[in-house]
């Protein structure tokens, strides 16, 4: 190979008064970004292997490091910009589909900051939540349609199996194999004690976390990785995967190099094979099949457990929701197109989907009008990043949120979005035991906690503000929302006024 | 002995529930799902189960008299599975574990996705011919396809796309066949038919075979060449 054009991304700039050669970024780079001049007590960096992972920065004891982006940039050129042009290089180099993680990353509309929230004034007092009670609790699954009464005239009390959750929030799914054990201990600790629940994603559910089962939603999807009856009856619900905000319409490839050790026990396939997740579920073809595989999860457990449907948002969300809604679903989870990922194509992630913003204003309005909203909850992520957006997102219509790259911040990541190379300086996306042990699960837990416990009184006080009192009585109220700088269609999807209306 | 005329399949599944050991359902017409989840029943089912008859299945046994659907066996972990008649698609989708024999033929997609783990590696076997998509990404275990009684193709298109591990047999020389680039297919040999001839031995105890006739004719085994055959494709970015 000749010479590939690719300057480094990122400089590391060592602040040669400062360093003590510790040799602290020597170890703490998975990266092998840092190394002794051979020698020397002298530390040399090589530019051209760093992600900007930020660890060697974090750690360094006299702070004599930073990670800067590289100025050396090729002739501005407003059309092809850096970006594409290192794309085209790196393509030209491998012949390879561009792999990249974590969310889009390209400066296309985020919707929610461009909606604004009502707040009480003179017409209706503000509620002070630390003074009166307010109620963050939501139950997901089908609401009963009318009342019903026994032959003997009282009331029939029994409801379909539903999800509760202490606030509108659940952890979102990511497979064991993406993430790691202390990654996956982390959330589902943070899960039990937060009273919600956290996802498995689709690479099974590892045997020591059958202990959190009421607040785990075990997946099923097209490749069917660890999916047995234990795995089905340990779980407070089955969620059936169909498709991805980051990666619509493609299925994955876990690369072997990952199925190793407890990875491939827990999905129950042989150790370095590749783990390849089918576009489709081989078994649902037209809509229709959607609803026999419903049932077949459900007559599985016997009726016990809630069946979410996972959909990315795409062009025509609302007519598939209503399809979905129709399947015997007791929820529906739509992700948009910036959700996160462990790998997808780049081409994919960044053009493929729509805003999850839309997506559910679109299908929340799309059940009213069919009638059918309360045969179904809705859960919306991709992304969702404060407590602010979970309150719009209630606002327009959504039960609940799911949230995973912000889960992934409190547990120490710093978005460098090189997830696929398993190297995850930070304990978090990678395989590696020596890089595993660098999450604690005990502080993991603890800050998915603290994360959640600040937003749950966000999502008070903003409640409160407008002189609601419960999420229920907030959500599909889409009056106390208001949009700043959208055109009229873009209200009109979001169903929406604009601000001084 | 009860008759399920007429029954939903969740009364046909809460009265399976209810039974302990052997069962007999008569009068099956479509309902889905029976067996669904379940293990230790010995079922025998006269008529036709609907789709997904014995998903998830984790032990036991199931026997039809006549035809099945589409999904038997889908994601099924530990069991047997007998079908006296044919099946229709996607057979033993992502089986992990267990054994599902028919006597008559197969639709589209059996076999898809099957997988093995460590002592689990299920079998599959065909008396007739398969549809189009036999084996299509097969992770693991054993399909065998047999023609038995069949001028037909072996099997129809695109067999083995995508095929990543385990092994199918084909009981054919397969000149007809277009296999894809990612697998080899070879004549079975003596090691092969040995294999075979453990395989089949159930087999043909339950539907009456002489093992002799069902092996005596040329068999074609087809393997992977790689268990990661999307290694090369990408490039970090």
């Amino acid at each position: 190979m000749g010479v590939e054009y690719l300057t480094p991304e990122y400089e590391v700039i060592r602040n040669e008064n400062r360093c003590i050669a510790c040799g602290v970024c020597v170890r703490q780079c998975a990266n092998e970004v840092h190394a002794f001049l051979e020698g020397t007590e002298k530390i040399i960096s090589d530019d051209a292997k760093c992600v900007d992972c930020q660890r060697c920065v974090s750690l360094c004891p006299t702070h004599a490091l930073k990670i800067v982006k590289n100025d050396c940039r090729l002739r501005e050129n407003a059309n092809w910009d850096n970006d594409t042009i290192r794309e085209v290089y790196k393509q030209a180099n491998s012949g390879g589909v561009l792999l990249s993680s974590m969310g889009n990353p390209k400066p296309l509309p985020v919707y929610w900051d461009k909606i604004l929230i009502n707040a009480s004034q003179v017409t209706n007092p503000p509620i002070d939540p630390l003074r009166e009670p307010m109620e963050t609790r939501v139950f997901l699954g089908k609401r009963p349609q009318k009342v019903e009464r026994g032959a003997d005239g009282k009331l029939r009390c029994e409801l379909l199996p539903m999800i509760e959750l202490s606030m509108p929030i659940m952890f979102s799914a990511m497979s064991y194999g993406s993430i790691s054990y202390n990654a996956h201990a982390s959330l589902a600790r943070a899960a039990q004690a937060l009273g919600i629940c956290y996802n498995t994603g689709e690479g099974g559910l590892h045997e020591d976390f059958y202990a959190y089962g009421d607040n785990t939603i075990v997946q099923v999807a097209s490749g069917r990785f660890g999916v047995h009856e234990n795995y089905l009856e340990a779980a407070r619900a089955i969620e059936i995967k169909m498709g991805q905000g980051a990666k619509p319409g493609i299925g994955g490839h876990l690369p072997g190099s990952k199925i190793v050790g407890d990875v491939s026990r827990t999905r129950m396939i042989p150790e370095g094979s590749d783990a390849i997740t089918p576009a489709p579920h081989h078994d649902i073809y037209p809509i229709e099949d959607l609803r026999q595989l419903v049932f077949s999860l459900k007559d599985a457990t016997d009726y016990r457990k809630p069946v979410i449907v996972k959909v990315a948002a795409v062009h025509n969300i609302a007519a598939i929701a209503s399809g979905i809604a129709r399947s015997g679903a007791d929820v529906i989870a739509i992700d948009g197109f910036r959700g996160g990922t462990g790998a997808a194509p780049t081409r994919i992630r960044d053009n493929v989907g729509i805003p999850i913003e839309l997506a559910l204003a679109a299908v929340d309005q799309r059940l009213r009008d069919e009638g059918i909203r309360n045969d179904v909850s809705l859960v919306v992520g991709g992304s969702v990043r404060s407590a602010s957006d979970v309150v719009k997102a209630i606002a327009l219509g959504a039960d609940a949120c799911y949230i995973a790259t912000a889960a992934l911040l409190a547990l120490g990541c710093h978005l460098c979005r090189t997830c696929q190379s398993g190297k995850c300086n930070w304990g978090i996306a990678t395989q590696r035991p020596d890089l595993v042990k660098r999450l604690n699960p005990d502080v993991g837990s603890e800050r998915l906690v603290h994360l959640m416990d600040a937003w749950r009184h966000e999502i008070k006080e903003l409640m409160g503000g407008m002189g609601i009192n419960s999420v229920e009585a907030l959500r599909g109220n889409r009056l106390m929302l208001r949009g700043v700088g959208l055109t009229e269609k873009e209200l009109q999807i979001l169903g929406i006024a604009h601000a001084g209306e | 002995m009860p008759d399920v005329k007429g029954m939903d399949h969740r009364a046909v599944n809460a009265f399976l529930r209810g039974t302990d050991g052997d069962c007999t359902l008569t009068g099956c017409c479509g309902q889905r799902f029976i067996a669904a989840g379940m293990s230790g029943k010995h079922i025998r089912i006269e008529g036709v189960p609907g789709n997904a008859l014995g998903a998830y299945l984790n032990g036991g046994t199931i026997t039809v008299m006549g035809n099945a659907q589409d999904a038997v066996g889908d994601t099924m972990n530990a069991g047997r599975i007998v079908v006296h008649g044919s099946i229709g698609d996607a057979a033993g989708y992502a089986m992990r574990g267990g054994e599902i024999f028919v006597r008559g033929d197969a639709g589209y997609r059996a076999g898809i996705h099957m997988k093995a783990y460590r002592e689990k590696s299920p079998l599959l076997v065909i008396g007739g011919t398969a549809g189009s998509f036999l084996g299509e990404y097969q992770a693991g275990g054993t399909i065998i396809v047999l023609g038995l009684d069949s001028d037909k193709k072996i099997v129809s298109f695109f067999p083995c796309t995508g095929m990543h591990g385990g092994k199918m047999f084909l009981r054919s020389d397969c000149r007809d066949i277009a296999f894809p680039s990612q697998v080899t297919a070879r004549a079975a040999d003596d090691t092969d038919r040995a294999d075979l001839r453990k395989h089949l031995h159930d087999y043909c105890a339950v539907f009456g075979l002489d093992p002799k006739d069902v092996l005596d004719t040329p068999f074609t085994v087809v393997t992977p060449d790689s268990s990661n055959p999307y290694q090369q494709m990408y490039v970090a970015n």
